[in-house]
């Protein structure tokens, strides 16, 4: 049991564990110490200085982020004194900042931003000493605008301790400081793996996706292409909270009313190949737990767990789901099924994805992943930029009338709709491989162990007919670590994976917590997303993939059966070896079945 | 033993091996041979004479004279006059007038007790002037509780710059059951002027391996750590010869002494960023990682390297441990003021008559160690400012000659002691140009982790440029103390916390200086 201590901050009495430090204290009790660096999701950088307290006795403040409290502290928050360092530390950051406020992808959102402006900070206050550097552009996922970088470590952090990708690193001393990949190669040529939490965190807007959005307004605009779009599960709960609605209101038909008036030309849904690949990847599972296998089935839909794996895992890339990702399964069926449904030729059809996450627009651009006959998805736009589209097209999103989707590739159940968020995936997967297993329907299917936001979860589903079904649930990097490391370890010593199922997902929260969700982003937050979500499920009428009535349909028109060989040519997949120090591939490792 | 009439001390450091000092030894000595001398005159290769002369150095017992600038053409000279003759040569000496003779009382020194004495390379040297009594005290006749009372009651201050109580320190350590501890020395000297440590561990490298000998005894370490600059390579060849000579003689390793105490010191050259003397940035240096400094606490000594308890002290500081041992803390209590005892060593520089370094007893006055130790100021020259501490320290002006010089009394006038380094500048000198050349080399050395030191630095120079460009007005003098006291108070470690002392100290003791150049 932790100790708890007496403190005093501005006056009020609290009484805390001494774990906390002077800023959680203060963030329980509603006193908010301006802060800068400081993200209570991340250990602390300590960076900025902005949060500087006076503790009596102390004659130098100390920084809130990192003091821990200590008994009978008295610490007072606001003072003549601690005004004016802030202003002077907030005016000195500025002027090593590339104030473009009004056209900054983070405007608005921005930290610095809303800070100097709590404040009161003059941003011409002292003479700029930024030194403008080259903007990073090489990946296909993420920017990285060094002019805006306040240099505030949280990317590091993000990179390394919580993602443990290990691509961005602090480089150069003094003014001359900057965040930077190993020998300043870019991104592109980095370890990264562009799950994107690192945009996520960013308090300015240093660092973004790379925008689409000119692209596709003009595949829009143009009267010769027919643009067709999916949307992920994570995209109708993540919405709201830009447009002064409750966070995590699921707002889906406000979501297809909106890319109507936008003008596209379909609107699908990626919670329908969401469903197909509990299909795909189901059979695929069972298949392996008839066939006795000791290595465990392990989940694909998440780009930057698949890039991880293929950096630091790639001697278990058998071990993964061929299955592609439900964007890549729409990507391939949008330009071969539905191209024949609806009698297009699939040449003229342009494929945009919208994601939270800034990993799918590497993934869309894998040279492997042609197996239309074309890229199969063309564009991905990140949750980011659609609500930045919908601003631009004067959209009115709390007001828009509700719409439904465009029929034949946008019907889902509950358990699509979960696979945004962490354990979801896991929760549909068994909803449904139960019944291929068994042949009978699985009555209690909130599977409340898979949910939720501990790092790695685990579970023991009894099976009849099969036995104890093992499986394990990890969301963010370094929780994927501990998961894969496991398995690699009880391969080699006992031959054995300590599961048979497991699903990773890169970013924290699954989904919801994307790299390409709204800035301004916190645990706290992707969990009420989630919950959404699951709220969702549960009003749905249908919850279990198997009994999605465009899925079986796709699969009597188009597909034959799961695992059939046009199923293997269109949805599945392999996978590359990557080198761990610049990220390119190496070999390919697993093949495509033909 | 061999008698001879006279011992010449050649002074081997890094400036008198620039000046061929080794090829000047073989000439020296063929033509003491040539006269048939070579039973006479002993020739002795050591560590720093104690005085900075130019070029190549000498010292001739006993008959204590000091010669300077010496150059191989001067030899022939130098042994008939001097040598064969018994006749001193003038124009030779460190100081030709005869005025001026450095104070060289080696009983008044701790530290440089054994430099330019015996030489650094052979231990017997150091054992025959009772080198390793301490560590044979500390190991077999005291407990490791002991040592740190004793240290603690000599009162021991560190002598890297904040002044922070050595046994204190220690005693913090020495409590923890850990499986591992360590002690790090810093040696990695990077305040502008001083070599003080350089100088401790050229002349004396067996009494700095002492110390943390006695250092790992009291506080349970079984390894230490030399951190040291890579520039200082004469010191990390003795240093090395020195830990292996202990190897040898079983003053290191296992089972010393057969007491059950092991030990190994090895050294760690660092790669001169001026932020790895902070003793945080100095650990994350030293497990391989960038030189940043990390958050205090935990302090190093509960959680330092690699996780463990680690002591980090300076190279001085640990030079006055063996001392402090062998003769009791009585003894070392004797020296310096009751505040702050024992002795400082100085390295003073700038316009002086003769720059160099000394040992001074702690509470000595600015004014004698310029006059007694240094010559007092260089011919034709007034004493304008001197600058005492390095980059971090404060810029004093003559009316500040009279304080006393120790941690104590030089806080209460906001002013440190530091590193022990003096710039001393003459009348002619520009304060702003000073400050100009000190702010420039914070901007250099921030490490660039912080926001607050990295952009501040920056602001500084960018200031302080314009100011000497003649460009600037008073509030931009203004300016400079606004950012200098927000990095002080706001900073992540002493490096952004120090631009302030040197600012606020130039524009309080010359503040009419900056207003003439802002008016122009």
């Amino acid at each position: 049991m932790a100790k708890t201590v007496n403190v005093w901050i501005d006056g009020v009495h609290l009484e805390v564990p001494d774990s906390m430090t002077i800023i959680e204290a203060a963030d329980k009790q509603g006193i908010n110490i301006p802060r800068l660096c400081y993200h209570p999701d991340l250990p602390p950088t300590a960076n900025c200085g902005v949060c500087v307290v006076e503790i009596t006795g102390n004659p130098v403040p100390k920084r809130a982020c990192c003091t821990p409290v200590a008994e009978g502290m008295k610490i007072t928050t606001n003072t003549n004194k601690l005004r004016a360092y802030r202003k002077t530390l907030v005016e000195m950051i500025l002027s090593n900042h590339e104030v473009v406020c009004p056209t900054c992808a983070a405007n608005n959102k921005c930290e610095l931003q809303s800070l100097a402006n709590n404040l009161g900070v003059d941003p011409d206050a002292l003479p700029s000493i930024l030194q403008k550097k080259k903007v990073d552009d090489s990946s296909f996922s993420i920017i990285r605008d060094v002019n805006k970088c306040i240099a505030c470590g949280r990317c590091v952090t993000v990179c390394n301790e919580v993602q443990t990708v290990y691509a961005l690193t602090f480089s150069d001393r003094g003014i001359d400081a900057h965040i930077d990949t190993a020998f300043g190669l870019g991104m592109a040529n980095s370890p990264c793996v562009n799950c994107g939490q690192c945009t996520v965190y960013c308090p300015t807007g240093a660092l973004r996706e790379k925008s689409e959005i000119d692209a596709v307004w003009e595949a829009i605009l143009d009267p010769d292409k027919h643009v067709i779009v999916q949307e992920a599960p994570a995209i109708r709960v993540s919405l709201a909270e830009e447009f002064g609605m409750e966070l995590g209101t699921v707002t889906a038909k406000k979501m297809y009313a909106a890319l109507r008036k936008i003008g596209f030309d379909s609107i699908m849904d990626t919670n329908f190949t969401a469903d197909l690949t509990i299909m795909e990847e189901g059979t695929e599972c069972v298949a392996k737990l008839k066939s006795g296998s000791k290595r465990p089935l392990i989940t694909s839909c998440s780009p930057g767990w698949i890039k991880f794996m293929e950096t630091y895992y790639p001697d278990l890339a058998d071990c993964v789901s061929t299955a592609k990702s439900p964007m890549s399964m729409f990507g391939a069926l949008s330009k071969t099924y539905y191209a024949q449904e609806q009698k297009i030729d699939p040449a003229k059809i342009v494929s945009v994805a919208i994601m939270p996450c800034t990993a799918k627009k590497f993934e869309a651009r894998r040279p492997e992943l042609k197996d239309s006959g074309f890229q199969d998805t063309d564009y991905v736009l990140t949750t980011r930029e659609f609500i930045r589209m919908i601003k631009e097209a004067g959209i009115d999103f709390k007001h828009v009338k509700e719409e439904e989707a465009d029929a034949g590739m946008s019907f889902y159940t509950g358990a699509g709709t979960i696979f945004g968020a962490t354990g979801g995936v896991m929760e549909a997967a068994i909803r449904s491989a139960y019944t291929l297993v068994t042949g009978q329907e699985l009555e209690a299917i909130d599977i409340q162990a898979v949910r939720g936001l501990e790092g790695v979860k685990e579970a023991t589903i009894p099976v009849p007919g099969f036995g104890d079904l093992k499986v394990a649930v990890a969301h963010g990097l370094s929780n994927a670590r501990i998961v894969m490391d496991k398995i690699r370890e009880g391969l080699a010593t006992k031959g054995e994976s300590p599961w048979h199922f497991v699903e990773i997902m890169a970013c924290p929260g699954g989904c919801v917590g994307g790299g390409g969700q709204p800035y301004g982003n916190n645990m706290a937050m992707r969990a009420r997303r989630g919950q959404g979500l699951y709220q969702e499920d549960k009003n749905l009428p249908i919850r279990k993939s198997h009994h999605n009535p465009e899925v079986k349909r796709i699969y009597e028109r188009f597909i034959g059966e799961p695992n059939s060989p046009l199923a293997h040519k269109l949805l599945h997949t392999h996978y590359f070896k990557r080198s761990v120090s610049n990220g390119q591939v190496v070999e390919e490792v697993t093949h495509k079945h033909h | 033993m061999k008698y001879f009439r006279s011992h010449i001390l050649v002074g081997i450091n890094e400036t008198s091996v620039a000046a061929g000092v080794h090829d000047f030894v073989a000439e020296l000595r063929q033509e003491i041979n040539k006269h048939s001398l070579q039973e006479e005159i002993n020739i002795l290769e050591t560590g720093p004479l104690g005085f900075f002369g130019k070029g190549i150095c000498l010292t001739v017992f006993p008959e204590n004279v000091n010669y300077e600038n010496v150059k191989s053409e001067d030899i022939p000279e130098l042994v008939s006059e001097h040598f064969l003759k018994g006749r001193l040569v003038k124009r030779l000496m460190l100081d030709s007038s005869g005025k001026f003779s450095p104070k060289f009382n080696y009983d008044q020194r701790i530290v440089l007790r054994n430099s330019g004495i015996i030489d650094p390379e052979s231990i017997d040297e150091y054992l025959g002037v009772g080198g390793y009594e301490a560590w044979e005290k500390a190991l077999l006749n005291m407990t490791p509780e002991g040592i740190v009372a004793e240290v603690k009651k000599s009162g021991l201050r560190g002598r890297g710059g904040a002044g922070f109580p050595a046994g204190l320190k220690w005693s913090f350590t020495a409590p923890l059951k850990a499986e591992q501890k360590y002690v790090v020395v810093n040696a990695d000297e990077g305040e502008p002027g001083t070599f003080k440590d350089r100088l401790i561990m050229e002349g004396d490298p067996h009494q700095l391996l002492e110390g943390i000998m006695i250092c790992a005894r009291a506080v349970g370490a079984t390894k230490a750590w030399i951190y040291i600059r890579g520039e200082y390579k004469l010191c990390i060849n003795r240093l090395n010869h020195a830990i292996e000579q202990c190897k040898e003689y079983g003053l290191l390793g296992r089972n010393i002494f057969e007491s059950g105490f092991d030990l190994d010191i090895e050294i760690k050259i660092g790669a001169g960023a001026y932020v790895c003397g902070e003793e945080t940035a100095l650990i994350e240096s030293l497990e391989g990682n960038r030189g940043n400094p990390r958050w205090k606490p935990p302090f190093p000594g509960v959680e330092g390297l690699w996780k463990y308890p680690t002591v980090v002290n300076n190279v001085e500081t640990l030079a006055n441990v063996p001392y402090i041992i062998k003769n009791g803390a009585e003894e070392f209590l004797k020296y310096g003021t009751p505040e702050c005892p024992g002795t400082k060593v100085y390295t003073i520089l700038g316009d002086v008559a003769h720059p160099g370094l000394c040992e001074v007893d702690m509470g000595a006055t600015l004014r004698t160690v310029i006059n007694e130790y240094a010559g007092g100021m260089k011919k034709g020259f007034k004493f304008k400012a001197a600058l005492v501490g390095g980059a971090a320290g404060v810029i004093l002006p003559e009316k500040m000659l009279d304080v006393k010089m120790d941690f104590h009394s030089l806080n209460q006038y906001a002013a440190v002691l530091g590193s022990g380094a003096i710039l001393v500048m003459n009348e002619h000198q520009s304060i702003v140009d000073m400050l100009w050349s000190i702010l420039r080399f914070f901007r250099h050395e921030s490490c660039g982790k912080c926001s607050p030191c990295r952009n501040g630095t920056q602001q500084l120079y960018s200031l302080i440029s314009k100011i000497k460009a003649g460009e600037g007005t008073m509030d931009d003098v203004e300016l400079m103390l606004t950012i200098a006291q927000t990095m002080q108070q706001t900073s992540f470690c002493a490096l952004g916390q120090s631009p302030i002392m040197a600012i606020r100290s130039a524009i309080e003791n010359f503040r009419e200086e900056f207003v003439d150049i802002t008016s122009k």
